[in-house]
């Protein structure tokens, strides 16, 4: 038995969320495959890792600081 | 039962398209379009993936300047007819909401452009949007004729995007791009302000029509019209150009000038008497002179990558 009456605004709303939900499982492929894509290209990536970059490590007396 | 169902519906709760619909599409097809122009005919290979991550994130941005110019812009799109349907004046969306849209996908569609590609073409996203949104909708639309010179800007930045995507910069090549579009807006618009006759005076837009006047208008076609052809051919002599988009850029002129000069020498009763068709053909050939010389700018870098049609 059912409680309410399918009006025609539930469907709007079912339509909406179904739209949505697909955006959003589109973006989250799109940020997968962007992803797999630099990562496989080896693009220049900033970070502390890969490679040893003198330029960007701290002084040793100021990492004995802690600083 | 029947009360409340009646009110419902008149809240009217929006379905999914309406929201499309804030986005502009057929705007943004064009953004697509010239976008993946600019990119195309650049100097560095980009990756299809990052390629197709790109332009799809600046048409988001396109979209999200065009939902906030339907916030702003509600009130006079309600008394136009070409747009008293869309989503907000038709009662579908509420304003808020085209706001709340426009301003989220504006900042996630740089953040990503930005993550996919480089930051200077995410700050030229972030432009394009400020300038369509703040500069035209919200400064010139309303204030001077001069509107759509001005505000063709923005509709004008696509191709140096799509060309930043792939060099992180700007280049002789991209800004001619920029300002063959930026010369082809006037005309293309005036021509449309003239057979859409009593809208924009109903609304209140300062378009040149209704301020200067219709035969000012029809001057002004042309005048942009003559000025423009230099710019296109200009590009001919560039690294992008070539002689095959030489030979379509001369044609397509040839043919926009006689257009323009068509509508100059027609007055208001010889248009009113065909109902306006020099001037829906003039409009409706703009559309096809801008489609070409992209195409035209494609298949010559298509042609270089196998050593053809270069200078």
């Amino acid at each position: 038995m059912s409680f309410r009456e399918e009006h025609e605004l539930h469907k709007r709303r079912f339509g909406r969320n179904l739209g949505l939900g697909l955006v959003l499982a589109a973006f989250v492929v799109l940020v997968f495959g962007l992803t797999v894509v630099k990562v496989t290209e080896g693009d220049p990536m900033q970070a502390f890792d890969h490679v040893a970059r003198p330029e960007m490590a701290m002084p040793a007396d100021r990492q004995e600081s802690g600083q | 039962m029947t009360d409340i169902a009646t009110a419902f519906d008149q809240t009217g709760e929006a379905g999914f398209g309406d929201y499309v619909a804030l986005l502009k599409p057929r705007v943004m097809s064009l953004v697509v379009f010239t976008a993946l122009a600019g990119l195309v005919v650049a100097p560095v290979a980009v990756h299809p993936f990052v390629a197709f991550f790109a332009i799809l994130f600046i048409a988001v941005g396109g979209g999200a300047s065009g939902a906030l110019n339907m916030w702003w812009d509600a009130d006079i799109d309600a008394v136009m007819r070409r747009t008293a349907q869309r989503p907000v004046p038709a009662g579908r969306v509420a304003p808020e909401e085209a706001l709340g849209l426009g301003l989220a996908l504006s900042g996630f569609s740089v953040v990503m452009l930005g993550l996919a590609s480089n930051w200077f073409a995410a700050a030229l996203l972030a432009f394009t949007i400020f300038f369509y949104a703040v500069v035209y909708t919200m400064w010139l639309k309303r204030a001077t004729p001069q509107n759509i010179v001005i505000g063709g800007a923005a509709g004008a930045f696509p191709p140096m995007i799509g060309w930043a995507v792939a060099t992180g910069g700007v280049s002789l090549e991209s800004v001619l791009m920029f300002a063959l579009i930026f010369m082809w807006t006037p005309p293309h618009f005036w021509a449309l302000a003239l057979f859409m006759k009593s809208d924009y005076a109903d609304a209140g837009v300062p378009m040149l029509t209704v301020t200067h006047g219709r035969r000012a208008t029809r001057r002004h076609v042309l005048a942009y019209t003559l000025l423009l052809a230099p710019v296109a051919l200009a590009i001919a002599a560039t690294p992008i150009g070539g002689p095959v988009y030489l030979a379509v850029s001369l044609v397509l002129n040839a043919q926009f000038i006689r257009g323009a000069l068509a509508i100059r020498r027609r007055d208001e009763a010889a248009a009113d008497a065909d109902g306006y068709a020099v001037e829906k053909r003039f409009f409706r050939f703009s559309l096809i002179y801008l489609f070409l010389h992209f195409v035209a700018l494609m298949v010559q870098s298509g042609m270089g990558a196998y050593g053809l049609g270069v200078w």
